[in-house]
């Protein structure tokens, strides 16, 4: 039975099987015995939970565990190279473990290090820049006993762009520790999420829900206990800011946290940590440390009566589909991440059935800085429906990858002069889940204004119309900005894009779980150049149908590349396709009977 | 919740009891949305198979996971739910490995209801075939992971006295399955182990020895069910001179059953031969199309290449193809085989078969017998078909009403008890 002690408790089940995890590099069914049985579930409950996420093993996976970021950017970089060399010194195929079990090698998708590819992680040290030739080197300096620690690459920042004007940047500069959080002294909760009102802010990893509406409905709830949750599960591939924010201010998430839980009345604060982020961990914990030492964090903070407030880390391990906030929660809660069915909402029943809220990294950071600016100036900046700047994670081809923060509404077609990007024939816009761009597209400008309901798309038939009429209209990311120049294919880009969203469909809904691994088949059959006219319709039919009918924001958005593609690069599709028949061009016949005659030969060369 | 309030359903104004889900408010209030995931206790709705996906002012949302509101406007029956709706119980068909004429489950089965139902003749999504394991470990349970598809009713509903899941999700994505916890399930006491069984709206989780409990033809959904309207496609013109029809037949990888039933009307076959003159077909033992051909009656899928030949050569010469019988449909009994590798197959029927002759050690090949493929494939994975009749077999009437209607252009509509496939 389900009781309080015992949901309590399961919370920690992630931190026990991450700890057998690291100490054992994979989880025994012995192991698994005496977890379910300290746990009072079953052991098949368990192995669902074990199995569900990417990180955790249930046959050794190496003492060195090598992930390979195989995302399309890495895919663009030297990810072929890279893994062919680690195959060839390691003498095993990708997504194997040496005979002696020193090394396991596997892939992975975004590890949010798009702007220095390829990428890999080891242990989940990071590696970054990968060259067949450095892989020759970190392998045998591993087998030699050196320390990864000592050989790993701590990411850089890349933070290549903050507005020129002055008094323009807020995330990226000066930081001096609790300037924001007192002024929390002169405010009560009603004001704080007044003033976050008005300022206009809105969830930044993607889904834009204002965040000050959001405080509102949590702090009316009543419970005894609220939850704030940071979502750094920054799993969109291509996205990459939060990690530069956590990295460079963990202070600045602290006091966003620690302000939103004054607002709405809560106590207890949990940075959702991805696991392919472990190496930020320390960090984020010594200043949690300094902050309760300052008094910034804890009982009575800033001298408030009353105002109490913890910080803690909880580690992901490996799914893209834990982004999604009630996926996340179960995810803590120590359960499969599944997302629920939003019978309630977290801000009514979130973490253990309690108001929760959850914002992303770049939200929370975004509010103290707000404080300490003061409302007026922050509304200065930026755009009428989103005001303040943007952080975006810029990858691809381009001349500066890296972090950039820019003014909201700045004009497509400027940032991209920023990137340095040449000969650019498409953007991937907002990551996988978001939408190709192409030249019709750069008019537009970066920013909330004029958004189009989403069922409202013009016909692509004059393309300079729709650049006309498009260009008023503007576009808004969580972060992930991918630059694809005339070389790159865009039917391979799709592909990789519909086999991660097979790979990261939690598998609970039929449409997404079923319908982007069919899909995932027809642009093989594109690919292949077996296509017809008719599979192009039903592409688009199954893409409106997952669309329409999945469970989650996963599944409802991982047919928009696909349909922005065909909506606006017609002729890459075009050129592969077949004339229309009624035979399917892709049956073949000889490849069908290739088991046969093989199975025959055996047999015939046996009578020999 | 005893407060009625005003909701609009398709332009029909109801009221209804506040508080409760859109699907039982309907129920109450005679408005039909098909379910499958979704049984009356459970709480909260598991909202995992999404057939009962409505446009709920404006915005698709699933009918199990929505509370009815004032003034709330619920369009269920626009021609575009209808297709997704259907197009969701396809997706299952594609994804699993249903064979409704070998089926334990064949007439209790709340999938194959709601297919009959929907009106469902074929799949448009291309078979997986992936193998997937049948589970005999337990003593008492079979999980036929085959016929899974995961919505949840178990793994949410079935418990052990002491709390414990019997059955859980593991892996995910497309890999993900149910699977039983052989200890726990061994706590389960009969009843609830028949619940279970019960529960399951496929045939995945089986009781051994209880599944013929309740005989074919006498289960749950053996006599319920609507007639069904077909539209005619536009492809065929009607003839206009006084020639008779030209039909075709054949029997790829089939039983050569749903040729019996074609022969099973008796006397009548003297009418439908004043109107058709047939091709080639065994019916008629002419081996080659002499001339081109209205209609090709197509039986069984493709197991080897010569079926591949023939049926290219029937698109090829046949203005409509019509698929019959399930084998054709959906590969049937010969794609049983598709989960088990070839050389077994082979293997099996000529050299360690009981009907084997002791110490056979030969598979007979020659270039004059056709070659088996790696699996058996629906008919409309190769070719395009334009009608299919389901059925194992279908019975002949069906078939001889489907072709005539066909041949003279006319909607029909098919009686619930005409349309099946078991």
């Amino acid at each position: 039975m389900v009781t309080k002690e015992t949901a309590t408790k399961r919370t920690t089940l992630m931190n026990v099987l991450w700890d057998i995890q690291r100490k054992r590099r994979f989880i025994s069914r012995d192991d698994m015995k005496k977890i379910s049985s300290e746990f009072n579930i079953s052991m098949i409950e368990l192995e669902g939970v074990i199995s569900f996420y990417h990180f955790f093993h249930l046959s050794d996976a190496g003492k060195y565990t090598i992930y390979l970021n195989c995302s399309t950017i890495s895919q663009h970089k030297d990810y072929q190279d890279v893994k062919k060399a680690f195959q060839d010194e390691l003498g095993i195929l990708i997504g194997n473990v040496t005979q002696d079990k020193l090394f396991g090698f596997f892939k992975t998708s975004c590890i949010g290090l798009s702007d220095q590819e390829s990428s890999a992680l080891i242990n989940f040290y990071p590696f970054t820049n990968l060259t067949p030739s450095k892989v020759k080197n970190i392998i045998s300096k591993l087998k030699q006993g050196h320390s990864l620690e000592s050989l790993s690459d701590f990411p850089k920042d890349n933070i290549q762009y903050t507005p020129k004007e002055e008094g323009k940047t807020i995330f990226f500069k000066k930081y001096n520790k609790g300037e924001g959080l007192k002024k929390l002294i002169a405010l009560n909760q009603v004001e704080v999420i007044d003033l976050v009102k008005k300022s206009k802010l809105s969830g930044r990893g993607g889904a834009f829900f204002p965040t000050g509406m959001k405080w509102q409905f949590c702090k009316d709830n009543e419970s005894d206990q609220k939850y704030i949750i940071c979502n750094a599960d920054e799993g969109e591939p291509g996205t990459f800011k939060d990690r530069a924010l956590l990295n460079q201010y963990p202070g600045l998430l602290i006091e966003g946290m620690t302000i939103a839980g004054y607002a709405v009345g809560a106590t207890e604060g949990t940075i959702y940590l991805r696991a392919e982020y472990l190496f930020l961990k320390n960090k984020i914990e010594k200043t949690i440390k300094e902050f309760n030492k300052d008094g910034l964090l804890g009982k009575n903070i800033l001298g408030i009566e009353g105002f109490n407030f913890e910080v803690t880390i909880h580690m992901g391990a490996g799914a893209y589909v834990c982004g999604e906030e009630t996926a996340l929660i179960a995810s803590m809660e120590g359960k499969r991440g599944e997302p629920t069915t939003k019978e309630y909402f977290p801000v009514e029943k979130g973490y253990l059935g309690k108001p929760t809220v959850v914002n992303n990294v770049e939200t929370l950071c975004a509010v103290p800085r707000i404080l300490e600016m003061g409302l007026d100036n922050y509304l200065k900046i930026g755009t009428n429906a989103t005001p303040g700047t943007k952080l975006l994670s810029v990858s691809g081809d381009c001349d500066k990858p890296g972090v950039y923060e820019i003014e909201w509404g700045m004009k497509l077609k400027d940032f991209l002069k920023l990137t340095g990007a040449k000969d650019t024939q498409m953007v991937l816009f907002n990551g996988f889940s978001g939408e190709f761009l192409s030249e019709v597209d750069f008019d537009r400008e970066i920013s909330g204004e004029n958004l189009l309901a989403e069922h409202i798309q013009f016909t692509f038939e004059d393309p300079i119309e729709y650049s006309q009429k498009m260009s008023g209209v503007g576009l808004r990311s969580g972060g992930s900005f991918m630059i694809f120049n005339k070389e790159r294919d865009l039917i391979s880009i799709l592909k990789n894009i519909t086999k991660f969203f097979v790979a990261e469909s939690c598998g609970i809904c039929v449409p997404c779980r079923t319908g982007n691994f069919l899909l995932n088949k027809k642009i093989n059959k594109i690919m292949l150049c077996h296509a017809d006219k008719d599979d192009l319709d039903e592409i688009k039919e199954w893409s409106t149908i997952i669309k329409q009918s999945s469970r989650c924001g996963l599944g409802k958005t991982s047919t928009n590349c696909l349909l922005t593609a065909m909506l606006k690069f017609p002729g890459e599709f075009q050129k592969c396709l077949l004339a229309e028949s009624d035979i399917n061009q892709s049956f073949d016949l000889e490849k069908s009977t290739e088991i046969y005659d093989s199975i025959i030969h055996e047999i015939e060369s046996s009578y020999e | 919740m005893n407060n009625l309030i005003n909701i609009t359903i398709d332009g029909k104004k109801f009221q209804v009891h506040e508080g409760k889900n859109l699907v039982d408010a309907a129920k109450e209030n005679g408005v039909y949305i098909p379910t499958l995931c979704h049984f009356h206790e459970v709480n909260p709705p598991l909202g995992t198979c999404r057939i009962c996906t409505v446009i709920v002012n404006g915005k698709t949302t699933t009918s199990c996971t929505t509370k009815v509101y004032e003034g709330m406007k619920v369009e269920i029956n626009t021609p575009e739910l209808l297709n997704t709706r259907k197009a969701i119980i396809e997706m299952l068909f594609a994804e699993g490995n249903h064979f409704c004429p070998s089926c334990e489950k064949s007439g209790h089965c709340d999938m194959q209801n709601l297919s009959y139902d929907m009106g469902i003749t074929n799949t448009r999504f291309p078979h997986v075939y992936s193998n997937k394991v049948i589970d005999f470990t337990s003593d008492r349970m079979i999980m036929e992971s085959n016929r899974c598809i995961l919505c949840k009713r178990c793994v949410e509903e079935i418990k052990t006295n002491d709390g414990k899941n019997v059955f859980s999700f593991v892996s995910r994505g497309v890999k993900t399955r149910v699977r039983i916890d052989y200890n726990e399930e061994a706590k389960l006491t009969d009843s609830q182990a028949m619940h279970a069984m019960n529960l399951c709206p496929v045939g995945a989780i089986l009781i051994k020895g209880m599944i013929y409990e309740q005989p074919f033809g006498n289960r749950k959904y053996d006599i319920v069910g609507k007639d069904k309207d077909v539209h005619v496609i536009d492809r065929f013109k009607k003839r206009q001179d006084e020639n008779k029809f030209i039909v075709a037949t054949t029997s790829l990888a089939g039983c050569f059953g749903c040729h019996m039933s074609l022969l099973d009307i008796d006397t009548e076959i003297l009418d439908v031969l004043e109107i058709v003159e047939f091709n080639k077909s065994p019916l008629t033992d002419i081996k080659k199309f002499s001339k081109r051909c209205d209609v090709g009656l197509i039986e069984g899928g493709c197991a080897n290449s010569e079926n591949i030949e023939v049926l290219k050569e029937f698109r090829k010469k046949c203005d409509i193809l019509i698929g019959f019988g399930e084998c054709a449909i959906m590969g049937g009994i010969p794609a049983m085989r598709n989960f088990v590798p070839l050389k077994e197959c082979l293997e099996e029927a000529y050299i360690n078969g009981l009907t084997s002759e002791i110490g056979a050690n030969i598979i007979p090949n020659h270039e004059d017998i056709p070659k088996l493929l790696n699996n058996v494939y629906p008919c409309n994975e190769i070719v395009k078909i334009d009608y299919f009749i389901p059925g194992c077999p279908p019975s002949a009437k069906h078939i001889w009403k489907v072709i005539k209607n066909i041949l003279l252009n006319e909607e029909y509509s098919i009686a619930h008890e005409e349309f099946k496939y078991d």
